[in-house]
């Protein structure tokens, strides 16, 4: 089997008396979508802050393409591959959707320290952008801002985003949150696209779209991994059931 | 010359105050950077070699070739061929890649880490840079006045230049110089009439923070576009 592009082992966070993640492992291989879920207060933000890098862990350590990242920061993990999106948009609604694509952009077609050439004029940096706008289908919205399009809109250019990086891998928090179910085809099929070229870890409510994408689920459930398989063994794990799913799933 | 001197010790000072002062946000930055600069205000006035609390008289301005700077509309034309020179730099810097980091630096800091960026050094390089310019446009001050004096060292001048930006429009390159036209004029035109003109610079930058927050700028140009 091929080597993880991200490992998570054992990783541990505590506030106050709360554990907000317990010894967490999980893994994603190349090629897969790995969703992860839980209810709310489960741990998942502070899984997804401890991976990013805006969380230090208590214990544990985070591993891209089997490189240890635990000590290095936001930034450093973004350039080691790791394209990240925001539960809540966190797009600049005044630039346009290039505008707000150009900056991841910056650090991996060169350096953004360039003080005199315009960006308008920076070739190398307009392709990089434009690639990743064109790979979730918006070249032709590049120049519209971002407060003018649609929420669907505004949940791909976030992808195209973390994809101006070229990510090793996807680190995908609620990318249906708000979309109607129009959205949420488009998202879906976005995504079932994008897997063949970069692995997804994906933390989603939606179980429709978890259960059409994902190859592997986990579930955690008070900060640690109640379950970890294929959907089949996660649907049928009476734990998962009793803890989270119901009994309509 | 010691406008280039000037200019470069400024940059370093920012560049020791900003390596530590940039590391907290917000409140505790205002906080820090007023700190460090009530620090060099009172080590000013207490140091008698350079005049202490009556400043440093200038006798002569500095020279320049072929220009006679002690003519006073000269001096003004050298300081506007220079604050042009600084709009066209700053223009050309919001424009290239580097503006379109600190842009986001600004907006949403989280962004930029998120984008392999790492906001700390595009931030102190602002720093940096902003005090180079503000220390050019304090030696000019200081030659234009025949004198340093501490007042431009004290907190009300740092409060003076935060009203002209906030007036002006805050994060738009013709903020600054819109602001302090409008303070000048302010200032000018109600300081003619009454001693208390601060009063009535208080209600109009009132009424900018609660109803036109992108200041005079942002009223005249409308909503900032970029990219």
């Amino acid at each position: 089997m091929a080597d993880p592009v991200l490992q998570i082992q054992e990783v541990s966070k505590s506030y106050g008396g709360l554990r907000a993640t317990d010894a967490v492992s999980l893994d994603l291989l190349p090629g897969e979508i790995h969703a992860l879920i839980g209810p709310n207060g489960a741990g998942k933000s502070t899984l997804i802050g401890q991976v990013a890098g805006m969380i230090a862990p208590d214990a544990g350590r985070v591993l891209i393409e089997g490189a240890d990242v635990t000590g290095l920061s936001v930034a450093a993990r973004a350039r080691r591959g790791l394209g990240r999106t925001f539960q809540v948009s966190s797009l600049t609604m005044d630039l346009s959707a290039l505008g707000n694509v150009l900056v991841p952009a910056l650090a991996v077609a060169g350096s953004p320290f360039g003080f005199w050439r315009p960006v308008r004029r920076d070739r190398v940096l307009r392709q990089t952008a434009m690639a990743a706008l064109a790979r979730v289908g918006l070249e032709a919205r590049a120049d519209v801002s971002v407060g003018q399009l649609s929420h669907g809109e505004r949940r791909q250019v976030e992808v195209a985003c973390a994809l101006a990086l070229r990510p090793k891998l996807l680190l995908l928090d609620e990318p249906m949150a708000g979309l109607g179910a129009e959205g949420t085809a488009a998202m879906t099929e976005l995504l079932a696209g994008l897997a063949h070229e970069v692995p997804i870890l994906l933390v989603e409510h939606d179980m429709d779209a978890v259960f059409r994408l994902a190859n592997r689920i986990s579930v955690l459930v008070y900060g640690r991994i109640l379950a970890s398989g294929s959907l089949d063994d996660v649907r049928h794990n009476p734990a998962v059931r009793e803890a989270y799913l119901g009994d309509d799933a | 010359m010691i406008w280039p001197i000037a200019v470069l010790v400024s940059g370093l000072a920012a560049l020791l105050i900003g390596a530590i002062s940039l590391r907290t946000q917000g409140v505790y930055f205002i906080m820090i950077t007023l700190a460090f600069a009530q620090m060099i205000y009172y080590f000013a006035i207490s140091f008698p070699a350079y005049g202490g609390e009556d400043g440093l008289p200038i006798y002569l301005r500095n020279e320049l070739p072929l220009i006679d700077t002690s003519n006073d509309l000269n001096f003004f034309f050298v300081a506007f061929a220079l604050l042009l020179v600084a709009i066209g730099l700053t223009a050309r810097l919001t424009g290239a890649r580097f503006g379109a980091a600190l842009t986001m630096a600004r907006l949403n800091e989280a962004r930029l880490a998120t984008s392999g960026v790492e906001p700390f050094p595009v931030k102190l390089t602002a720093f940096v840079i902003s005090a180079m310019i503000t220390g050019l446009a304090g030696a000019l001050y200081a030659d234009w006045n025949n004198s340093a004096g501490t007042n431009m060292l004290s907190w009300q001048l740092s409060g003076e230049i935060m009203v002209i930006v906030i007036l002006g429009g805050v994060g738009r390159l013709f903020g600054p110089l819109a602001g302090a036209i409008l303070f000048v004029g302010l200032e000018t035109q109600i300081g003619g009439m009454t001693p208390h003109w601060k009063l009535y610079i208080g209600l109009v930058l009132l009424g900018v923070v609660l109803f036109a927050r992108g200041g005079l700028i942002g009223a005249l140009a409308g909503k900032a576009r970029h990219g």
